[in-house]
């Protein structure tokens, strides 16, 4: 299960909380009734399912109710950056960010007797 | 090739099996081929057996970066079955399921197939609506598929529970009685001895890393990390990979990667006969020969390559066996696996031409390739060799992205096939 961290909560929470929302960065054309087939393929179809990085929208459905955007690498699955919708695409040698220490029971309350 | 029969079984036993030799020969690949099939699963290693048993095509390579019958035809749970809504997907699956009944003869190799009936379960109106539905489209298209009460469902699978208290009740399920599974490796096996008895040649640990084109754009031949290799015509039969190979020639195409897993329970007695699908509670289950319950899971639903995914996956589908067969709450699961599946929007395979001249395409069987393995072997060998795809397989193009002629089984069953 991916760990994943919310720019908008700024926190670090697990996968059960997030929905995938497929690619990011694309662009919903403007003049939908008037592009040709080819268009419409290639927006709504085809997609590059990169081998390395991919840049994808989650939804954090069980937080925050956002969207938001990440870069993952698909062959380890570990995420680069996540960053908040409409932003670009960020410069992945920057020094990735990381949640602050995630609220267990553990941690608030202590060890479990 | 020595040809495998219970003589040739008595023979051995007393020479103490040592007159067996290699299945197929692990030839130096040649500089030039009339076809490379790149990926040496079940659909590709088929596919140049059958170009060169019906075809006369036997100048063929088939080309794996690991080990044949590796990927996805060693990973998957070895359900077979025909039972599909539309008539595109009925013709591929069900021609399939008719190579399947006599493979092991076809190939003098037991594939161990094994019509035990798949049946597939009811768990409120909606699935009996969706089921009914199919099963009239397939019997109108002359392949069985029957409804069954709950008292009936549990006759045939005794481990059921059919309680009108259970977590998940059923209301009653589809039974293909044709339906069953068979052993995966053997299919690769099988499948690689016959092609390469006739001259085929099968290269592992031979990675694709290019795709050579001339200044018409047809293709010439593959860069691998055995150096270049020359084609006339080149089959992608690569699964997961499919987008990689693709993005070579520069073409996208309309895939996704993500995880698939399956896992196996210790071994057990004989006590599961049959398949069981429930697709509204997401878990599938038979038993090996080994005795061993295969479980197939969901997709993860994030694209990815590892060959791994999350556990929540396979606690879910486990939860769900639990639920329907309480009798296997205390069985311990012993392995765990992933294989990266490529999954189109409609969940219709692929299966065609491609804008590069004598690159040919078969992709996109997504969750559920292995049962198709015969049968899309078959046409895609058909397609190599005549350049256009077999009436059976004319609805699987490529193109019917850009046109809009999806075949779109996923919406239509509402599950994971």
């Amino acid at each position: 299960m991916l760990l994943i961290y919310c720019p908008y909560c700024e926190e670090e929470r697990s996968e059960l909380e997030f929905r995938n929302g497929g690619d990011a960065h694309i662009a919903r054309p403007t003049n939908m009734a008037e592009i040709s087939d080819e268009e419409f393929e290639a927006y709504f179809f085809l997609r590059d399912n990169p081998k390395g990085v991919i840049f994808e929208r989650w939804r954090h459905v069980h937080g925050c109710g956002r969207f938001f955007n990440a870069a993952r690498d698909t062959i380890s699955d570990r995420f680069l950056t996540t960053y908040k919708a409409g932003e670009p695409k960020p410069d992945l040698n920057e020094k990735p960010k990381t949640g602050a220490e995630v609220e267990t029971y553990e941690a608030l309350e202590g060890a479990a007797q | 090739m020595r040809k495998y029969s219970v003589f040739a079984v008595a023979r051995e036993a007393l020479r103490g099996h040592k007159g067996w030799g290699p299945h197929w020969a692990s030839p130096e690949p040649r500089k030039q081929y009339d076809v490379i099939i790149i990926g040496g699963g079940g659909h590709g290693l088929g596919a140049a057996y059958y170009l060169a048993k019906e075809h006369g095509i036997t100048n063929v390579a088939v080309l794996e970066k690991g080990w044949i019958g590796g990927g996805n035809t060693g990973r998957n749970t070895t359900i077979i079955r025909s039972n599909y809504l539309y008539e595109e997907s009925m013709d591929i699956y069900e021609h399939s399921l008719k190579l399947w009944e006599n493979l092991s003869q076809d190939l003098n190799y037991n594939v161990m197939y094994s019509p035990r009936g798949v049946m597939m379960l009811s768990h409120n109106i909606h699935d009996q609506q969706s089921f009914k539905r199919h099963i009239n489209a397939n019997r109108l298209y002359g392949i069985d598929n029957e409804w069954l009460t709950p008292e009936q469902a549990k006759a045939y699978c005794p481990p059921l529970d059919i309680a009108k208290t259970a977590r998940y009740p059923v209301n009653g399920a589809a039974l293909q009685r044709r339906g069953g599974t068979a052993r995966h490796d053997a299919v690769a096996w099988g499948y690689a001895r016959a092609a390469s008895d006739r001259g085929v040649h099968i290269i592992q640990n031979c990675e694709v890393t290019g795709i050579r084109r001339d200044e018409t754009g047809r293709v010439t031949g593959v860069d691998t990390n055995r150096g270049f290799i020359g084609a006339k015509k080149i089959g992608i039969s690569a699964a997961g990979h499919t987008s990689t190979l693709m993005q070579m020639v520069d073409v996208r195409v309309p895939l996704q990667s993500q995880p698939l897993q399956a896992l196996v329970s210790e071994p057990l007695k004989p006590i599961f006969p049959c398949v069981v699908m429930s697709n509204s509670v997401h878990a599938y289950i038979s038993q090996s020969d080994k005795g061993e319950f295969v479980i197939g899971a969901g997709t993860d639903q994030y694209n990815s390559y590892s060959q791994t995914g999350g556990l929540q996956i396979i606690t879910h589908t486990l939860d769900a066996i639990c639920e329907l067969f309480p009798m296997f709450r205390r069985v311990k699961m012993m392995r765990q696996w992933g294989g990266i599946v490529d999954v189109t929007q409609d969940r219709s395979p692929i299966q065609g031409v491609t804008p590069v001249p004598g690159l040919y395409l078969n992709a996109g069987w997504g969750t559920g390739g292995f049962k198709a393995t015969p049968g899309s072997a078959n046409l895609f060998a058909h397609l190599i060799a005549r350049g256009e795809p077999h009436r059976l397989a004319a609805g699987l193009t490529l193109e019917r992205f850009r046109t809009g002629r999806l075949i779109d089984e996923a919406a239509a069953a509402a599950v994971a096939h």
